[in-house]
């Protein structure tokens, strides 16, 4: 049973302002800082985004409160606080988006289920379309979502004029000829999102454990019974991996090679600004997007460095790649100057979409693959992964992310470039 | 990261494109009786260590080499750059 109000007690704006009155001398640290217990029901491996959001889901949805999830650092220091905090539900193809507008829908409803301002922001995702055959490739999305309960709206290019005018529309190579807008994609506060999945799984009972590295799996007779770590050895039912970057690496300790290979994204930040760009705007021409942080600072990326990399910080070249993409689309931000930038790593899948599936292990579940797009799946990804856990049935927008899906034929390729991960 | 071509010397990796782990040099025989389950962890499997690998990059804007480099995933640090095609022979491939 949850008892908020036990560790950090219940979040309102009554509370910030009697706290201000009194010296914010209340506040209390918003989980527990638990020794592991022998054995749980469900031990979650990865304090990421996905592996809190399980717990958190488990707990409030599942009524499965002897779980465990272990994070070998500090929760948050993964890709869920290093990316650039995009969401969306804007997919093709039948495997993905009804999970995609899954995930988006729980968003909408996030800060009020787990009592934590992440700054959800749904300010609208523009898709630029540069040519009449992208203008039709979008138009055939648009109707995708649609058909899947999703919003999308396909603009002229004088309506996008209207919105974002800094755009450079009349390019001889690429002229912008309109846009595919999903009014309800937008922005959440990353790290947000991991604390407050953190806080609101620890108020039901759920142990966080950090600074606790999985270092192997206890497997026996094709039976997995717990998880050697860094604090030692605990027992569980159930084990379920959500490591993102470092699938490969912890899977490979249940002697499991994967469809999947580790690449390096990197992203950046200006200097703030005053507010200038509306939503997320993405470029069609080449690869980069961009959106404005509440801070003002113009938050920018484009491809992979596009080499297998286990290092969180990526290579010039592809520096340059990104900022000439910028240049291209919106040449004013070639006056702003780059404060930050980092890497994080990708779990990019053989046809760029994820898997949240059992493994050949008993007692082994695994979801990764999440290339850089997990961000928005966070909460779709939570849920899908406690059903999972839970009924040992995928959940009914998750029947398509399975393992078996490469041997089997039935990729979910949205890009359509194949088996080559760094071109998804 | 700077890839030491063995014709060419030191060369920006950003003249490169790349491809992936050097097992794919080791492509299965179609007539094996297993073919279609060695096809499948040939070209979707992948170790995918974080340590020492070597990988395919082809060197597109120069020579047009492919190349097998020999470099850390965690550090970037490259130890070996070899013609292919010599990894290839080694490997008894394109007699
Ligand atoms: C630069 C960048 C930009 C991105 N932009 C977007 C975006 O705009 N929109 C979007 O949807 N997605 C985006 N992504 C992708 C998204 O961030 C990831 O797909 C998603 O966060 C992955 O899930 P996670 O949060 O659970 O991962 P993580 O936060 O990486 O969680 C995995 C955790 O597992 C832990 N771990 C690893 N090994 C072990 C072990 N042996 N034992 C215990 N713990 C272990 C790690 O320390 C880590 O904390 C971006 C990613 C990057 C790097």
């Amino acid at each position: 049973m949850r008892v908020t109000g036990k560790n950090s007690g219940r979040y309102s704006g009554l509370r910030v302002i009697k706290e201000a009155l009194t010296g914010h001398r209340g506040w209390k640290p918003a989980w527990r800082d638990p020794e592991p217990q022998k054995e749980y029901d469900i031990i979650i491996v990865g304090g990421g985004g996905h592996g809190l959001a399980t717990a958190h889901y488990l707990a409030s949805k599942f009524n499965i409160t002897s779980v465990a999830v272990i994070e070998k650092g500090w929760i948050g220091g993964g890709n869920v606080g290093r990316n650039t905090t995009i969401i969306r539900s804007n997919y093709l193809l039948d495997g993905n988006e009804p999970f995609y507008e899954f995930s988006l829908k729980l968003w909408e409803g996030l800060e009020q289920d787990v009592n934590y301002n992440a700054m959800v922001s749904q300010r609208g995702i523009l898709n630029l379309i540069h040519t009449d055959g992208q203008r039709d490739a979008y138009r055939r999305r648009g109707n995708a979502m649609l058909l899947n309960g999703a919003d999308a709206e396909l603009l002229s290019a004088e309506q996008v004029r209207a919105e974002c005018p800094f755009l450079n529309f009349d390019n001889n190579r690429f002229p912008i000829k309109g846009g595919l807008a999903q009014r309800r994609g937008g922005t959440v506060r990353h790290d947000a999102v991991a604390w407050g999945y953190a806080r609101s799984a620890d108020s039901f009972g759920v142990d966080i454990i950090q600074n606790c590295e999985a270092t192997g799996f206890r497997i026996k007779n094709g039976k997995c019974s717990g998880v050697e770590t860094s604090k030692g050895f605990i027992g569980a039912k159930k084990v379920g991996v959500a490591v993102a970057g470092n699938s490969g690496k912890v899977m490979s300790m249940a002697g499991m090679r994967l469809p999947i290979e580790s690449h390096v994204l990197q992203a950046f930040v200006s200097e703030g600004l005053k507010p200038i760009i509306p939503g997320v705007v993405t470029f069609g021409a080449g690869h980069f997007y961009v959106s404005q942080s509440d801070k003002g600072g113009l938050v920018f990326g484009g491809d992979i460095d596009g080499y297998n990399s286990y290092a969180q910080r990526g290579n010039l070249p592809v520096v340059e790649d990104v900022c000439e993409g910028g240049m291209a689309l919106m040449p004013m931000i070639g006056r702003a100057r780059l404060l930050r930038m980092w890497g994080g790593i990708m779990d990019m899948s053989m046809d760029g979409s994820p898997i949240i599936d059992k493994t050949g292990i008993e007692g082994l579940y695994f979801n990764g693959g999440w290339c850089y797009g997990g961000f928005k799946a966070t909460p779709g990804s939570g849920w899908v992964f406690a059903h999972l856990l839970a009924n040992d049935e995928p959940h009914q927008t998750a029947t398509e992310l399975r393992f078996d899906r490469f041997q089997r034929g039935y990729m979910i390729d949205e890009k359509g470039s194949g088996a080559q991960p760094n071109l998804h | 990261m700077i890839i030491h071509h063995p014709l060419l010397g030191p060369r920006d990796s950003a003249e490169f494109t790349y491809l992936g782990d050097a097992n794919l040099i080791d492509r299965p025989d179609w007539q094996d009786k297993k073919a279609a389950d060695k096809f499948y962890e040939y070209q979707y499997l992948r170790n995918n260590p974080a340590g020492e690998h070597q990988e395919l990059w082809y060197h597109e804007a120069g020579d047009r080499s492919w190349l097998v480099v020999t470099r850390n995933t965690v550090t970037h640090e490259i130890t070996k750059v070899e013609l292919a095609r010599d990894v290839a022979r080694a490997r008894g491939r394109s007699k």
